[in-house]
């Protein structure tokens, strides 16, 4: 059932170093308040997932949480390079971060294999692609059916997952809504979940086929208002596309970008305690 | 208005006649989402166009930043999960034209976006993949736009991100279940198609005021030319006039945000 914690709490309880996290949110709903919590709560040596780093996994990977990243496309998107992720991955800074590459179909695939209990997910994936040759996670299997040649990879089964969400009712049912990406599965193939939330609401108001994950099905909900900026909350508030187009400044240069943590994260408090 | 335009224009004005009306279109972000939504705003109303985040149908009034941006999901049809979005509809089989951008694209129009350089120390580490993988090899068929240029068009890509038609040009012979693999690429200097045996990229219609040369040193590899080499039609008024008023508009619209 799910418990109401402060960010802090949750993250505190359920994120510990070395765990295998995931973070999601396609675009929209990217749980930024929960990456700040990370990174101030200073851990160590996550395996990060996420289909599209973006910002948020370039801020954890800049302030030293990842030791890995498994990911489908890793850009700033519509802007250009994530740095900080370059720099860890070209020059080993702040650390070396080993990475898994994937395309976004075997990711999807994969977590949804996660939420599903199974170990692998098949799809009709890599044909061709050199990535297979680069990611030891790519394998190829036989349908034992039509002998087809398919593409198999690990499902997605993270210690703790990490959504936001636009709201939460007072037992914890959470309403996910627009641009739903890959939040339910990930809730759902996680060990542990938290989910951040706009607002606590009376009630969710959803129509009968809204994505709702149900509270028992959540360990820990916590409130976190414009949580997900500078990403976007359908409804609540628009994605700030000049901060996204600004971070390539910010985060092109070390200097620059430790300051800008220091100044918005380590010593910002963190809005949801 | 003047007819005048520049190179890019022509790029996405062509690369927006590709589409023709009806077609359901797996569109990647930048230039291949400008030339869609340019065909869906002139000629072809009714192209159905989808992006990976799932939202399908999607009739976006500004060009989307990002694969995700809100505009996306509040005009479309439907928003479905991004599993489902590659699982049911395009691995599914429902999709006629996939609509790529690339960094690298070599003869055989195998795409990099992976990296320049050695996987372990890459010189230059691109985004990677996304969707592309699936989306070349899933859909019907694939348009590719990007600009031209020595670094663009190669002999041979430094990594497969995205099967053209491999490194010989068979990948895909005899493999069950696969689309056709691109049909042409649009430059801001030519179109090109791969040829029907050997797969190779030929240059098939020069854009007004483009020559050979410029062609030949723009691209990578010894370019060849179909005997019948055409002229790509310029753009009309109309069509120019949608692409910057639809251009003028995202701008307008990415610069208020704050």
């Amino acid at each position: 059932m799910a418990e109401f914690l402060s960010l802090h709490d949750a993250v505190a309880r359920y994120v510990e170093d070395g765990a295998t996290v995931a973070m999601e949110g396609f675009t929209h709903l990217i749980p930024f308040a929960a990456g700040h919590e990370v990174i101030r709560q200073r851990k160590r040596d996550l395996t990060l997932i996420r289909m599209t780093p973006d910002l948020v996994y370039d801020q954890l990977i800049g302030a030293g949480c990842a030791r890995k990243l498994i990911f489908s496309w890793g850009g700033n998107p519509g802007v250009g390079s994530l740095h900080r992720l370059r720099d860890a991955v070209e020059k080993g800074w702040p650390h070396k971060v080993e990475i898994f590459e994937h395309s976004h179909a075997a990711m999807a695939c994969a977590f949804e294999a996660g939420a599903a209990g199974l170990p692998l997910a098949v799809l009709r994936g890599y044909v061709g692609s050199e990535l297979p040759s680069v990611n030891d996670q790519i394998k190829f299997i036989e349908c034992p059916f039509t002998g087809e040649r398919l593409a198999a990879v690990p499902s997605v089964r993270p210690d703790v997952s990490l959504v936001h969400a636009q709201k939460a009712d007072r037992k914890g049912n959470v309403l996910v809504e627009g641009i739903i990406g890959v939040q339910k599965e990930a809730i759902l193939a996680a060990g542990k979940s938290i989910v951040t939330v706009e607002e606590v609401v009376d009630d969710l108001g959803a129509s009968p086929n809204a994505c709702v994950i149900p509270g028992w099905a959540i360990d820990a909900i916590a409130v976190a208002e414009k949580g997900a900026y500078p990403s976007y909350a359908h409804g609540y508030y628009p994605r700030d596309n000049r901060f996204y187009k600004e971070w390539d400044a910010i985060a092109r240069d070390r200097d620059t970008f430790q300051t800008w943590l220091d100044e918005n994260v380590h010593n910002a408090g963190g809005q949801a305690q | 208005m003047s007819n005048e335009y520049t190179s890019s224009e022509m790029m996405t004005v062509t690369a927006a006649k590709a589409l023709e009306n009806g077609m359901t279109c797996f569109v990647g972000i930048g230039l291949p989402s400008e030339a869609a939504n340019l065909a869906r705003l002139t000629h072809a109303p009714d192209v159905v166009l989808i992006y990976e985040s799932g939202t399908l149908q999607t009739k976006p009034d500004v060009l989307p930043l990002s694969i995700g941006d809100g505009e996306l999901c509040e005009s479309a049809l439907t928003t479905v999960s991004v599993p489902e979005m590659f699982r049911y509809w395009l691995q599914g089989g429902k999709i006629d034209v996939g609509f790529l951008g690339t960094a690298q694209i070599d003869r055989y129009c195998n795409l990099n976006t992976t990296l320049i350089g050695d996987y372990q120390s890459p010189k230059v580490r691109l985004p990677g993949g996304g969707g592309a993988p699936e989306i070349a090899t899933c859909a019907g068929e694939i348009f590719i736009t990007l600009k031209h240029s020595k670094r663009t068009f190669v002999n041979d890509v430094d990594f497969i991100t995205t099967l053209g038609f491999g490194r010989d040009g068979r990948a895909r012979d005899g493999v069950p279940n696969i689309g056709r693999g691109p049909t042409r690429v649009i430059s801001d200097l030519c179109v090109m198609k791969p040829d029907p045996e050997t797969k190779e990229l030929v240059v098939v219609s020069l854009h007004p005021g483009v020559t050979r040369d410029d062609v030949i040193e723009a691209t990578g590899w010894e370019v060849r030319f179909a005997e019948q080499l055409e002229t790509t039609p310029t753009p009309d008024a109309r069509e120019l006039e949608v692409l910057r008023d639809l251009k003028a508009r995202t701008e307008r619209k990415h610069a208020g945000e704050a």
